[in-house]
């Protein structure tokens, strides 16, 4: 039988640098690896979730250039000098995001698990369109497979925050 | 207990303890756990669905650079499994495998792909076994055997009771009924892939991090296997990333890791892939039924005489509680006054069932609810009305035996009658259109541990800080379901804390009393009282030294607003900080113990073990369609729920498990199976899971949720903390009958079978157009030898709970030692 010798996770022989949460950030990882597991294994960034790693469930999405996408179809290599926003770079200055909080107010989060993603997926949502419409934000979910809430406090979730993010931008002009 | 208008953390919708951890991502699930020097293990998994095993060499990935150790069956030989009655699976198979999926070997390597590579490089042969695909297939196959125990051939458990002469029932009624159903299993679909990660620990000892609803089972599984003292085990049940039933059996994985770390000394890490979560399963049994039910012209029921016949799978699992649970339930809903239960589970050459959401109960549910729809429409009583004249009431005992509690089963009917405008939908809306209700029971806990001892089902133990910190110590699992939520909130209420003052440990057998795992909706009531009595008990001690303090009389201390002070002169006081000092000052070091064991039941009859409850919840449902009569597809619009849930302690939660539950009854309903197929004969004819991935498992989407309408019945339950009852599993039960009687009114066709697809209800259509039945189901039921029925007299013959041609039973005491269920 041939054995067929894949490269080890420790060639860490691809190198890129991305903006992560805001931060200029050197990663070096094995070329195979995609984005997901970058960011879970090399750079200790576990908020992003996996369920499937083939495009299924959606608990991987993360923002790459402020659009969500799914990081386990995503080759890290893909994304050198690209700005990437996981869970953990939503909040700012110690407070969480509206939506976190609106999320962990409503009932938005129950195991927790698809979170990450969805906050993010959300986030993408009201920063391209202040104001969805129930049906938009239901859209824009369609791809985050949820298994506790039955989705409804999630929506509630986003309507709240987003109350919250416009009154914030109102005062703030 | 505080009273009810003074309480400031029960009955108000709040924040729950843990969602900071996760609306963050810093929720630590199996899998984020990265420790040194770790090491990775993958499973060799059989590629046939029934084999023996001639031999396996393993000496080539062994060789393979990068791979640590190679397990096989006989390096973990011992049998295990969650019921001590099936005890029938091995962490890796030593000779037989028993579906596409089953273990036989495992690579622990420096890295995943290494481990995954070297895979290929051990050789297994096979011989090639019948394979069983179905029960009617078990029972026509005594052999070759799946397992070489349970009844006979390849039925697993059979069982037969008669509670009353359930044929004098028929001779009584009008009419009689006989109707059959099929519900197609399903599977849970956590979205976390279970996951664990074992260490040999500084000490030499063993300690587990797994994603699991019953740590204190793995903990028993791992030192049977292991031979190992308990002791020297440490189970941690990470929180688990969606349960619903599906990470409640101790599994082989976590078996596997534990030796390897023992083996290498290095902490090892499994994860599965998606496809190996589906060969997990331990999901929803197929089940056939048959109802054979009596009435009066009023609707009254004479008799019931229910069969099932059950797709177990490959292995045990929950499997004898379940083939019992598929019987239990029918009496608590409406009164049956003789009632005869037959329940058949076979073995068959696929991933093993087991509990999920609603664990056994939800099947002949779906069928008894469609039957009464069936029955209501013969005798033109509404059947909101039917179900009315029939239900339940508070602590009645059923012909089976059960002891209700607090039961609003009539409350929640009118709720969502009024609530949905049923009285002017049903039977009235356009073609295409139409409304179902349903309504089902279920446990608050089941009343028996898996293993029969006198010890309390659940412990809490309670630490006091000087600087006024609590910390709670117990077994309990956070599996998204809100467990550590209700343990705070109970004890934030009666010391008049907030919930953000108090630590929690949960899920750690070394740290916390045993509870017994997150399963048959157990928590709230026994963790929750258990939780309840501790923190009553260390409130007592403390109100002690503060009344000596100053010198009011304890019975006027109220503890809120984190004070303890004098009711009648609120500005004399201290802070509870204070009065914890002033406590260990007058007691030495502060702790509170609680424990909770349910109340003792009186089914005392062989297999009156499973279903027993503390209390039982109530849901009633009624469930709107839109079916477009050209394509059978099928949408809705609204659902309106009410719950019997006795007191939400945190109404936000609530909310969440029953709009989750509508959802998961809603993929059941609609579009959620756990199908097989053959490969084709060219290839090897192999019985395999027809799609194991996210994708071609059909499940809700976002697109796909209805509006709910819920509605609380509050009436506390005395059995419950702060009158709490069950919310997890009960509001999914009438989801799927509901809709089934929903599309009846629609269009006229029966569809006895879940899931209800657009296809089944296109065939109904064609009969009906045709001038046959317009029904879409199952034909008959096949022949079953049955036991001879245990004949337990029910409480209003003069029963005493016990069987009466079952002496030697009757004339024992409940056992003192430990038993095994329903042995």
């Amino acid at each position: 039988m041939i054995t067929i010798s894949l490269p080890t996770e420790s060639q860490k022989t691809a190198h890129i640098r991305l903006i992560l949460n805001g931060e200029e950030t050197d990663v070096s990882f094995a070329p195979y690896k995609t984005l997901l597991e970058v960011l879970r294994e090399d750079l200790g960034h576990t908020g992003t979730k996996h369920g499937c790693e083939l495009g299924e469930c959606g608990a991987c999405a993360v923002l790459v250039e402020g659009k969500a996408v799914l990081s386990c179809l995503l080759l890290a290599v893909e994304c050198d000098g690209k700005r990437v926003l996981t869970v953990e770079g939503l909040g700012a200055d110690g407070k969480l995001h509206p939506l976190q909080d609106a999320f962990a107010d409503l009932g938005a989060a129950q195991c927790g698990y698809c979170t990450p993603a969805i906050l993010v997926t959300a986030k993408a949502l009201l920063d391209q369109n202040p104001h969805p419409s129930r049906e938009q934000i239901r859209e824009a979910l369609s791809g985050n497979l949820c298994r506790c809430t039955g989705y409804l406090q999630i929506f509630e979730a986003v309507e709240a925050a987003m109350v919250k993010i416009a009154a914030q931008s109102n005062s703030a002009v | 207990m505080p009273e009810e208008k003074e309480m400031r953390v029960i009955g108000v919708p709040r924040r729950r303890v843990d969602a900071r951890a996760k609306v963050t991502g810093q929720t630590r699930f199996a899998d984020d756990i990265f420790l040194p020097r770790m090491v990775y293990c993958k499973l060799l998994r059989s590629p046939h669905p029934h084999a023996r095993i001639l031999k396996i060499d393993t000496s080539r990935a062994a060789a393979h650079p990068g791979v640590y150790l190679v397990l096989s069956g006989k390096d973990l030989p011992i049998e295990y499994g969650i019921l001590p009655v099936s005890q029938d699976e091995q962490a890796l198979c030593v000779d037989h495998v028993r579906h596409v999926g089953d273990p036989v070997a495992a690579v622990i390597a420096r890295e995943e792909l290494t481990a995954f590579e070297a895979l290929d490089l051990i050789d297994v042969e096979y011989e090639l076994l019948t394979t069983i695909a179905d029960p009617e297939e078990a029972l026509e196959t005594p052999a070759p055997r799946i397992h070489e125990y349970g009844e006979e051939g390849n039925i697993h458990k059979r069982v037969s009771l008669e509670f009353g002469d359930v044929e004098q029932g028929f001779a009584e009624a009008d009419e009689v009924f006989e109707d059959t159903f099929f519900y197609q299993g399903n599977t849970h679909l956590p979205i976390e892939q279970h996951a664990s990660v074992a260490i040999k620990d500084p000490e030499g000892k063993l300690t587990i991090w797994s994603s699991t609803q019953t740590p204190h089972y793995l903990h028993r599984a791992l030192a049977k296997v292991l031979q190992m003292p308990p002791g020297h085990i440490r189970v941690i049940a990470t929180p688990n990333g969606g349960g619903f039933g599906g990470k409640s059996d101790p599994f082989n994985h976590e078996i596997v890791v534990a030796k390897a770390a023992l083996v290498l000394d290095r902490p090892v890490k499994v994860c599965l892939t998606r496809e190996e979560v589906f060969y997990c399963h331990r999901g929803r049994h197929p089940v056939l039924m048959r109802f054979k039910t009596g009435v009066k012209r009023d609707g009254t029921i004479t008799g019931m005489h229910l069969q099932t016949l059950i797709d177990g799978g490959a292995y045990g699992s929950y499997g004898v509680a379940s083939t019992f649970y598929t019987g239990a339930l029918q009496t608590t809903t409406y009164h049956i006054p003789r009632y005869k239960f037959q329940g058949c589970r076979t073995f068959t050459n696929k991933p093993p069932c087991g509990p999920k959401r609603g664990h056994g109960t939800v099947q002949p549910r779906f069928g008894q609810e469609v039957q009464l729809d069936k029955i209501a429409e013969k005798l033109s009583i509404d059947p909101a009305d039917l179900r009315l004249r029939i239900a339940e009431s508070s602590n009645a005992v059923t012909a089976n035996f059960f002891r209700l509690s607090v039961v609003n089963l009539s409350e929640c009917i009118r709720r969502v009658v009024k609530s949905s405008d049923w009285k002017e939908k049903f039977r009235k809306l356009p073609e295409g259109r139409g409304v179902g209700l349903a309504c089902s029971a279920y446990l608050t806990g089941a009343g028996l541990p898996i293993y029969w001892n006198k010890m309390p089902h659940s412990g809490v133990h309670i630490k006091f800080d000087r600087g006024g910190g609590v910390a709670i110590f117990c077994g309990a699992t956070e599996i998204g379901q809100g467990s550590d939520d209700v343990l705070a909130g109970i004890v934030a209420e009666v010391l008049g804390l907030e919930t953000f003052d108090i630590r929690l440990y949960t899920g750690d057998t070394d740290l916390g009393p045993v509870d017994l795992g997150s399963y048959s909706s157990r928590v709230t009531i026994m963790a929750g009282n258990a939780a309840l009595q501790a923190a009553e008990r260390g409130r007592a001690t403390i109100a002690e030294a503060v009344a000596e303090k100053l010198d009011v009389p304890k019975e006027r201390l109220r503890f809120a607003d984190k004070r303890v002070f004098d009711l009648e002169a609120p500005e004399k006081g201290v802070t509870f900080a204070e009065a914890v000092c002033l406590a260990e000052a007058r007691f030495g070091t502060i702790g509170a113990m609680g424990s909770y064991t349910p109340p003792k039941s009186p089914a005392l009859y062989k297999g009156g073990g499973v279903g027993p409850s503390p209390t039982y919840s109530y849901t009633a449902a009624v469930v709107e369609v839109a079916v477009n009569p050209a394509t059978g597809w099928i949408t809705v619009p609204k659902i309106w729920i009410a719950h019997d849930i006795g007191r939400a302690l945190n109404p936000t939660l609530v909310r969440g498990q029953v709009e989750g539950s509508v959802y998961m009854g809603l993929g059941e309903a609609l579009m959620e199976e756990q199908e097989f197929r053959r490969l084709p004969k060219k290839l090897s004819h192999a019985l395999v899971h027809k799609f194991p991935s996210m994708l071609e498992y059909k499940s809700p989407t976002s697109l796909d949720m209805p509006l709910v309408f819920t509605e609380l019945i509050e009436e506390p339950d005395p059995r419950g903390p702060f009158g709490a009852k069950e919310v997890g599993q009960g509001p999914l039960l009438p989801i799927m009958p509901a809709v089934a009687n929903a599309v009846y009114d629609a269009l006229g066709v029966r569809i006895d079978e879940v899931p209800i697809t657009p296809e089944k209800i296109m065939k109904a259509l064609a009969e009906k157009k045709a001038g046959r039945e317009a029904r879409f189901g199952p034909g008959d039921f096949p022949r079953v030898e049955w036991p001879e029925a245990l004949r337990v007299p029910p409480p209003w013959e003069g029963g005493d709970g016990h069987a009466v041609n079952d002496a030697p039973r009757a004339a024992k005491h409940r056992p003192e030692k430990e038993k095994v269920l329903s042995s």
